[in-house]
């Protein structure tokens, strides 16, 4: 791709002198047949065993249930930790401790109790029993097999619904309760770690000989975790089981159907708040001396802005990725209002920051400058990281443990976060790591710890000049422009796409190019997310299974090739 | 045992109807001489750990004096009052061998697991209160229990292996309502009726426990391990039914509290205090109500982001970029936070000391761990890196006395701990972790 830019860039140059028009005639052809190069053909992703994440079961279980119950039971997962940039990547990899089992049992037990419950059988039970005092094995049966299905997200074997329905009754009996019954039958589904696990399922590939693909059911459960991030519905089972998930017609249809549902939007939002490590502010608080603006509530209204700023700008708008880092729509709430030193009316209202306004951008909104900051001050580094990190897929090495801060100490009280940088980086071992966070973060020190604007720290006028690897600027809108433009942010947003569509880290040895096959194809469609949705899901890399490889063996891959992708960005 | 059978059993068993018995009450609790409960079994032995961030001011912490009456210096002036029942352990080494010195890391990671991780992500092994619990956690409805003061669910020092962390309970309401909540069967309570749906929950488990043998498919060996270690879990599960369906050993210092408020987030030094005298409010009761045998109190992380009110340093951040005052001989904001870490120390061992059980109190039965994850954290230094104990295990160990370790590895008292709680390992510890020797100061 770059090598392509490059030669359109010396044909225009050419063309400019009139005399290879015919050339570059070529170059746009060949450069619009790219569009439509192939998928390379050995593309394929591993089978992984993923936890649910929290909030993919409670998504599962309101829509199966609805969200009282849902919102009543605290999802039983353990946190995840962050593996190659995702939270959702962990759970390829996190186990379940005793512990935690025990807490899933409980929230079962919960949300069984609830289901048959007088508010709540009429409507969540297909039938009635013939007496509500004992057992009918034929309702519970029913009920099993259609909850089973949506929990299991496959069909249950006959024997497996005999078996629960032999608890359900057994439990009746014992309780001379037909709905108790059903609740203990509930109860041991909702344990099965084939509910709590995302178990991938290989079957041979019948149009490539010798290759392996999902099995239906896997598909639609990769599908459906990617795009709604929860279990699939009713017409994506009804799709794998008639086969039709497997043509061609039967995919696009479905993958059609997913992205004009409004479950998409509850989909992307939770990719974004993972992608943006919006998880910081579950535990994120400022200090009330130094900020006394700034509550609880107005850390989760600044996290909803930013959500809700990618929702309109990429799924309602449809509009280029790229512009997310500069535009100027968003939308106001009351205490975001005080704190951007807007005025606003109650509620959720759109508002576009004026032209003059230092706010353009995600990197602007309150969001990203609280949440990498500290609690008491800005931090250019942890905003600089942060940038890297989070949207241009960068690792930034952690500090060697032997750094010597005596020079900072010595250096008294200076008034400014570049100052203090600069005495720290008279340390070789410092400056190395900083050279790659500060001066882009530095860029942000226009906004204090809590995001809002300031002209001066203690006094002493601020100085935003900076670069972002090779594009020098003078402002924030500078900052704002060169990461809009960077050429690593999209390949990023692909890179984090496919990990999280299928199930866990991109390997680099791998995937390099059918990566670079979707970067192309997304840059192509105008860096709408729509259009790489569509080609992630339909691809062959999602649905094929490469053979033989193991889950370590991906980590493995995904770290040991970040140092080198940072020195060439240094370079 | 096969399937039919055990199901046989099981309905045979569910056969019997729900049987209520009348206990005695109150006046019969303990033995005579209050040194067991009264069933005959002895008042049950506890591990607990405790942790601090970021280590300590040498100069000012570790005191002159070593072995009983030991000086209080000014960083941990506020032991005093529960001098006499900890032990402080200094000059005690973590060694890192062939791994890297990882920042806020290796040195938690060696106390609690005996090896030295190879990397920050790295958590090798199992922690010390999981082997702990694997011995004598067995007994209770929680095998363990984890809390954390910092409000964050990824702060815990508790890992059954790499990927599977213990996560703490970090909402004082939350922790109240899954100890005392719908399933909390009270020891003290006059009758008892076994829930026929308990019996119920186990016999439907074992038809889990059968369709789910059927998930080995081509699974990777990772993948593998993580089912069995769910069909482990699954297994607790049936043993924890079992004490459901048992009454309880009566114990007279159950008393359930009403239920707490909850708390802001946030890590303001007074705000993490509060937090952590309410966590740790709960996990006593969940002791004394003998809810489990084995309880992790994790008061702030190894990067500590704890902060002063109105000082423009979190506490990490300051370890780094505050200057060490000559006179004072310590970083005076640092040295403020390690105080009230150390505040919150004696909070918790005055606690479990104030906490009546029999004619003693709980910290008489118990033994807390407590370290932290540096020695002086401005440079990332682990020699000599800080340890407590708090408790005599029962008349087994001595307290009130500062231990020298003149440099040998800080896991000789995790291997003490080990001994203590009766697992019988020859030795704890990888390469020159490694140790068979316990500190045979403390032992009575």
């Amino acid at each position: 791709m770059l090598i392509l830019s490059q030669k359109i860039q010396h044909v225009f140059k050419a063309a400019k002198s009139g005399r290879y028009l015919v050339v570059l005639i070529t170059i746009f052809a060949f450069s619009g047949c790219s569009r439509e190069a192939p998928e390379p053909s050995g593309s394929a992703s591993p089978l992984r065993v993923r936890l649910l994440t929290g909030e993919q079961y409670s998504n599962t279980i309101g829509h199966i249930f609805g969200a009282d119950i849902s919102g009543s039971v605290m999802a039983p997962l353990p946190p995840l930790a962050r593996t190659d940039g995702l939270l959702a990547s962990g759970a390829a990899f996190v186990g379940v401790t005793s512990d935690q089992v025990q807490q899933i049992q409980q929230a079962a037990a919960s949300i069984a109790a609830k289901v048959v419950d007088e508010y709540h059988r009429d409507f969540l039970l297909p039938c009635e029993p013939v007496s509500k005092t004992e057992a009918d094995a034929a309702c519970a049966a029913e009920f099993l097999r259609q909850t089973g299905r949506l929990l299991y997200r496959r069909p249950m074997a006959e024997s497996e619904v005999s078996d629960l329905v032999n608890v359900a009754n057994t439990a009746a009996e014992k309780t001379e309760d037909f709905y108790a019954g059903l609740s203990m039958a509930l109860e041991g589904l909702l344990i099965s770690p084939e509910v709590v696990f995302i178990i991938d399922v290989a079957e041979a590939d019948p149009n490539r000989p010798g290759e392996e693909r999902l099995d239906a059911y896997s598909l639609a459960s990769r599908l459906s975790f990617f795009l709604w991030n929860s279990a699939p519905d009713d017409a994506l089972l009804l799709a794998a089981e008639s086969g039709e998930l497997h043509t061609d017609a039967g995919l696009t249809q479905a993958v059609d159907r997913m992205l004009a549902s409004s479950r998409i939007e509850e989909g992307m939002r939770a990719f974004f708040d993972d992608m943006m490590a919006f998880d910081e502010f579950d535990s994120l608080a400022k200090d009330p001396v130094i900020y006394p603006m700034v509550t609880g509530a107005t850390l989760a209204d600044a996290r909803e802005q930013t959500l809700r700023t990618v929702i309109d700008h990429l799924l309602t708008r449809q509009l280029d990725y790229r512009d997310l880092f500069t535009t100027r729509e968003t939308f106001m709430s009351m205490s975001l209002g005080a704190l951007y030193g807007v005025p606003t009316t109650n509620g959720w209202v759109p508002y576009q920051f004026p032209e003059d306004s230092p706010r353009s951008g995600l990197l602007t909104q309150v969001s990203f400058l609280a949440a990498h900051s500290h609690a008491v001050r800005s931090s250019p580094t942890l905003r600089g990281k942060a940038l890297r990190e989070l949207f241009l897929c960068q690792k930034v090495p952690p500090p060697p443990p032997d750094v010597d801060f005596s020079a900072l100490e010595d250096a008294g009280d200076v008034p400014t976060a570049r100052e203090r940088l600069k005495v720290h980086n008279t340390n070789p071992s410092c400056a190395g790591c900083h050279l790659i966070t500060d001066p882009m973060g530095l860029s942000l020190e226009n906004f204090d710890g809590a995001g809002r604007y300031r002209e001066t720290e203690d006094g002493a006028v601020l100085d935003i000049r900076g670069e972002l690897d090779g594009t020098v600027y003078d402002d924030i809108q500078g900052l704002t422009v060169a990461m809009r433009n960077h050429p690593k942010l999209s390949a990023c947003l692909v890179n984090r796409l496919y990990a999280y569509g299928t199930g866990g880290p991109v390997s680099l040895r791998y995937d390099r190019d059918v990566l670079a096959y979707f970067t192309e194809r997304f840059a192509a469609n105008g860096y709408r997310l729509s259009e790489l949705l569509h080609d992630i899901a339909l691809s062959q890399a999602f649905t094929a299974v490469r053979q033989g490889e193991t889950s370590n063996q991906t980590v493995a891959d995904a770290t040991g090739l970040i140092p080198s992708q940072i020195a060439q960005n240094h370079q | 045992m096969s399937k039919i059978s055990r199901r046989r059993f099981l309905k045979g068993t569910l056969n019997g109807s729900a049987v209520t018995v009348a206990l005695p009450f109150l006046n019969c609790f303990l033995n005579e001489n209050g040194t067991a409960l009264a069933s005959g079994a002895p008042i049950p032995m506890r591990f607990g750990t405790w942790s601090w961030g970021l280590g300590m001011s040498e100069a000012i912490f570790v005191p002159k004096k070593t072995g009983p009456n030991f000086d209080l210096p000014l960083e941990i002036a506020s032991l005093a009052p529960v001098q006499e029942h900890i032990n402080l352990y200094t000059n005690f080494h973590v060694f890192k061998d062939a791994a890297p010195n990882l920042c806020h890391h290796s040195g938690w990671v060696i106390l609690r697991s005996g090896i030295a991780p190879m990397t920050s992500e790295n958590r090798p092994g199992e922690t010390i209160d999981v082997t702990v619990a694997r011995k004598i956690g067995n007994n209770t409805r929680f095998r363990s229990l984890s809390a954390t003061a910092t409000g964050d669910v990824r702060d815990s020092f508790s890992y059954e292996n790499g990927n599977s962390v213990n996560a703490p309970e970090w909402s004082p309401l939350r922790f109240y309502q899954r100890l005392f909540g719908t399933d909390f069967q009270d020891p003290n309570a006059e009758g008892f009726t076994p829930d026929p749906r308990v019996m119920i929950r186990k016999s439907s488990l074992s038809v889990v426990l059968d369709d789910t043998k059927k998930l080995n498919r081509e699974l990777g060996t990772e993948d593998r391990a993580r089912l069995d270690q769910y069909f482990t879990g699954l297994r607790d599960l049936e043993r924890r039914f079992d004490l459901q369906m048992q009454k309880p050993d009566p114990r007279e210092a159950c008393i359930v509290t009403d239920k707490p408020e909850d708390l802001p987030t946030g890590l303001d030094a007074y705000l993490v205090s509060k937090r952590h005298r309410m966590m740790t409010d709960l996990m006593l009761m969940a002791i004394a109500c003998d809810q489990t045998r084995v309880f992790n109190m994790f008061y702030a992380s190894a990067f500590s982001a704890t902060t002063k009110p109105g000082y423009d340093k979190p506490h990490h951040t300051a370890t780094h970029e505050e200057a060490v005052d000559e006179e004072l001989q310590c970083q005076p904001n640092v040295s403020w936070y390690t105080r009230r870490a150390m505040d919150e120390w004696a909070y918790y061992v005055q606690a479990l000391a104030d906490f009546r059980e029999g004619d003693g109190s709980l910290l008489d039965h118990s033994f807390i761990y407590a370290n932290t994850d540096q020695s002086f954290a401005k440079i990332h230094g682990i020699e000599g890196i800080p340890m407590f104990s708090a408790g005599n295990a029962g008349g087994r160990i001595k307290t009130g006395m500062h231990i020298d370790g003149g440099g040998s590895p800080g896991c000789r008292l995790g291997y003490t701990a080990l001994r203590l709680m009766g697992v019988e390992v020859p030795s704890w510890g990888d390469k020159s972790n490694n140790t068979s020797s316990e500190i045979s100061e403390i032992l009575a």
